[in-house]
């Protein structure tokens, strides 16, 4: 089955949703919004199970807009997208297709990550939104930036214990930050509101979690502090280092990458949201870490010029451009102790998927740097279900070059949906 | 969007999420604290890591299909899921 649009826009986060209604309001404008999950909203708008209830979600988009939920990109070509639903396959055809895939979170290897009981920051919020019991258990909190406070407050109102929120950043650092933050009065606010909810957890500066400790599951951590290693009991730890663009289909599609700030890739806009391909806009955590704030905006920039509204869009560029100043004082404050980048040991797996220790990629370092595509052939790194998404992103932070590019299926897919392209048209 | 809670099968046994719950919570519900999902290539134990679709450490079989992520699949009425021993 082929579908055709005037514009798709792939992801429903806040960027999305800005692009797509955006699109809708032209006149006569074909648009689509796509998602993998069942729900728009993306990760910072996802709908709380328990406690929404039927409150109506922040993710809207006008009935103008042809909603696919549970769709997930499993390949694409200049003018058409080949997406997975759960009853099968479908083409959607383009005439303009806006990126907004948003992020991931930085997961890095460090003794027992893999053990159950060991989330991402994020990750836990979102399984926590999700109905996940998390009422009455320990909860320790660690990793970098200012997602922790926003896992730690929603955990708390679910009922868990938060043990501690651990900060790898050092207290005069997040000083300074917090008195730039004065140029973005609205976010400093929220700062504040998060700690006031927060309050009696205790907020630690310097530490970072060295081990996670368990036989079958999570027993504890330990942590690295000013004062020595420390060990804390626990049945949950939610850790999180920042995050790291979903880039994955921009760089199928050919859309020139760019790296930073840190080491990352993340999809090169010029001041319309438009990339190197000429009918491929992206906007949001895309295009570099920028928040919800920024997302909504590019979003909005990118869904007014794919439909051709360049002098709406125009207006808008000084408020995106505001809003990445903030990014990049985000960027600059949080950045790693270099000491975490050190924590994997030799048998610490780096691919969860084919269970590569890190020493077996060892002996792929040569005087030039790391050669990922050796190590990936000889260990199987990065070849497994997630398709090096994980040990990708923390093979890179770690200072080696990523395994190998991105090819379509761009996830694990059916065999009969693959054939869709082969399908007759009066399938 | 209906509200009503869904009662669905975990290794057998029988679990009531609220509407709107995904598979993953359902699981965590039915086997308890730091429940396995799946068991790695060399047998170690997994659960979710990143709780949004990416790391596909949450896969479990649904309804007979294996390899399903069970974090971004919406816990349905009756469904029949399976861990890893």
């Amino acid at each position: 089955m082929t579908e055709s649009y005037d514009v798709v826009v792939c992801g429903a986060g806040p960027a999305g949703l800005a692009a797509a209604s955006a699109a809708a309001a032209g006149v006569g404008a074909r648009v689509a919004l796509i998602d993998a999950n069942a729900h728009a909203g993306g990760q910072v708008w996802r709908h709380d199970v328990r406690r929404d209830g039927a409150r109506r979600s922040r993710a809207a988009f006008g009935s103008a807009v042809s909603w696919y939920a549970e769709s997930q990109v499993v390949a694409a070509t200049a003018d058409e997208l080949l997406i997975e639903r759960p009853r099968g396959a479908t083409r959607l055809r383009y005439r303009k297709l806006v990126l907004a895939t948003g992020a991931r979170e930085l997961l890095l290897p460090f003794p027992g990550w893999t053990l159950p009981g060991v989330y991402g920051a994020g990750g836990l919020q979102s399984l926590v939104k999700q109905s996940w019991p998390i009422a009455g258990q320990r909860v320790v909190v660690a990793g970098s930036g200012p997602l922790l406070l926003a896992a730690a407050a929603l955990l708390r109102r679910h009922g868990a214990h938060v043990v501690g929120i651990h900060e790898q950043v050092s207290a005069r650092r997040l000083r300074d930050f917090g008195w730039g933050l004065a140029r973005w009065p609205k976010t400093a606010w929220t700062a504040v509101a998060l700690r006031t909810k927060l309050a009696g957890v205790p907020y630690r500066c310097s530490e970072f979690v060295r081990a996670a400790v368990g036989d079958e599951r999570l027993r504890a951590v330990e942590l690295e502090t000013p004062a020595g290693l420390r060990r804390i009991d626990c049945d949950y730890l939610a850790i999180g280092y920042g995050l790291v663009p979903n880039v994955e289909l921009a760089e199928v599609l050919g859309c020139r990458l760019v790296a930073g700030p840190g080491r990352h890739a993340r999809v090169a806009v010029d001041d319309w949201q438009e990339t190197s391909i000429a009918n491929v806009l992206a906007a949001g955590e895309i295009c570099g870490i920028g928040g919800a704030a920024t997302a909504s905006v590019e979003g909005r920039i990118a869904g007014l010029t794919a439909i051709g509204s360049r002098r709406e869009a125009a207006a808008l560029q000084a408020r995106q451009r505001h809003a990445r100043r903030f990014a990049a004082h985000v960027a600059a404050a949080f950045q790693l102790d270099p000491r975490i980048h050190g924590l994997a040991e030799p048998d610490t797996l780096i691919c969860r998927c084919e269970d590569v220790p890190f020493g077996a990629l060892a002996a792929f370092a040569t005087s030039e740097g790391w050669d990922g595509r050796a190590a990936k052939l000889a260990t199987r790194c990065g070849m497994g279900a997630c398709q090096g998404r994980i040990c990708g992103a923390a093979i890179v932070e770690l200072g080696f070059r990523a395994p190998t590019a991105t090819a379509p299926p761009l996830f694990p897919t059916r065999l009969s949906s693959l054939t869709e392209p082969f399908a007759t048209t009066s399938m | 969007m209906n509200r009503e809670p869904v009662q669905l099968w975990v290794n057998g046994a029988s679990v009531v999420v609220p509407a709107g719950a995904s598979v993953a919570a359902a699981i965590a519900q039915a086997l308890g604290v730091g429940a396995s999902f799946r068991r790695s290539r060399s047998g170690t134990p997994r659960a979710p890591l990143c709780g949004m679709g990416v790391c596909f450490e949450c896969r479990v079989e649904i309804d007979g299909a294996p390899q399903q992520r069970a974090c971004m699949t919406l816990a349905r009425a009756s469904m029949r899921v399976r861990t890893d021993d």
